[in-house]
């Protein structure tokens, strides 16, 4: 798939990918933990850029770095946490998800040495991708994702709306004593309500 | 050296792992999990871009994309859920959170 030159930054970039991977899981300070998750997407969509994702390697850095860590930076230095404590004791689980991680690991590293392509799946192709040189991978992305994925791009808009919106209204906090604009009391002002007529006294004030 | 998609999915099969170890070292801070769960969904992205890559087949980038939309909304409201939290109690260890006494 990738040779020469690709190979080599593909071994580069999974290397350092993998090592940030590692140190947002074992960081003490939960900020050093949101960027090393930043520099893992960036190898990751240096991947992506690898194998020809253009689109999403692009999407990837605008989505996760751009939104998604940046959120967890925001929470991690908003909430006043005490993290040394919560790092207390934190080996302790160690052991036993070693045991889960290596269980996982061997798992998947079964299935690596086991999989196969079947023969008939040539055929079983559902949108080739087409030729770099013909149409680049974003126009050929939006192609299918407007015409045949319509609905599962619409629905994927609904999720971030119905997310949006309840994560607005989880954190919406309606303070007492606060003075706001109230618009139907302003227009319901008549000279009547607005200003009082007082007669001053001459030589004195009110 | 040729990489091929073994490789792919080595890279994603290891933060994958990584991902789960995490949740269980960092058994007390919500953020760290939240951040182990998108780990565990950037491997699984890799996978479906690697094989997409390989089968020449367009559907495994849109399934990705959709992917990334569901870990955006999902993280945004769990992070929204972890500040009303902090709020309420004033403190995000996992062992706290037992007021719905699941």
């Amino acid at each position: 798939m990738l040779t020469g030159l690709e190979a080599i930054f593909f071994y580069l970039f999974a290397f350092i990918g993998v090592a940030a991977a590692f140190m947002v899981i074992s960081a003490r300070n939960p900020v050093h933990s949101v960027l090393y998750l930043i520099v893992t997407f960036f190898n990751a969509a240096a991947l992506f850029l690898l194998t020809g994702a253009e689109f999403l390697a692009m999407i990837m850095l605008v989505v996760y770095v751009g939104a998604v860590a940046v959120l967890f930076l925001f929470v991690v230095m908003m909430l006043d946490v005490d993290f040394a404590e919560l790092k207390q004791g934190a080996l302790q689980y160690a052991p036993i998800g070693a045991i889960v991680g290596i269980v996982l690991a061997a798992e998947l590293v079964v299935v690596l040495g086991g999989y196969a392509f079947s023969p008939e799946l040539a055929g079983e192709i559902a949108k080739p991708t087409p030729d770099i040189a013909i149409r680049h991978n974003t126009a050929a992305l939006g192609d299918i994702l407007y015409t045949d994925y319509i609905h599962f791009f619409q629905i994927a808009g609904l999720v971030l709306l119905v997310a949006m919106i309840g994560a607005i209204v989880l954190t919406l906090r309606h303070k007492e004593g606060v003075r706001r604009q109230s618009i139907p009391a302003q227009v319901a002002r008549t000279p009547e309500t607005a200003i009082e007529i007082r007669k001053v006294e001459s030589g004195e004030g009110i | 050296m040729e990489v091929g998609i073994a490789h792919f999915l080595t890279v994603s099969a290891i933060l994958f792992t990584l991902g789960v170890f995490g949740i269980f070292l960092n058994r007390k801070n919500v953020i760290i999990i939240l951040m182990s769960i998108e780990l565990i969904l950037l491997a699984v992205n890799i996978n479906f871009v690697a094989f997409s890559a390989v089968l020449g087949d367009l559907v495994g980038q849109v399934f990705a994309l959709f992917i990334l939309t569901v870990a955006a909304a999902e993280a945004a409201i769990g992070l929204a859920i972890l500040v009303v939290f902090f709020r309420n109690r004033g403190t995000i260890a996992v062992e706290d959170i037992n007021m719905m006494k699941g």
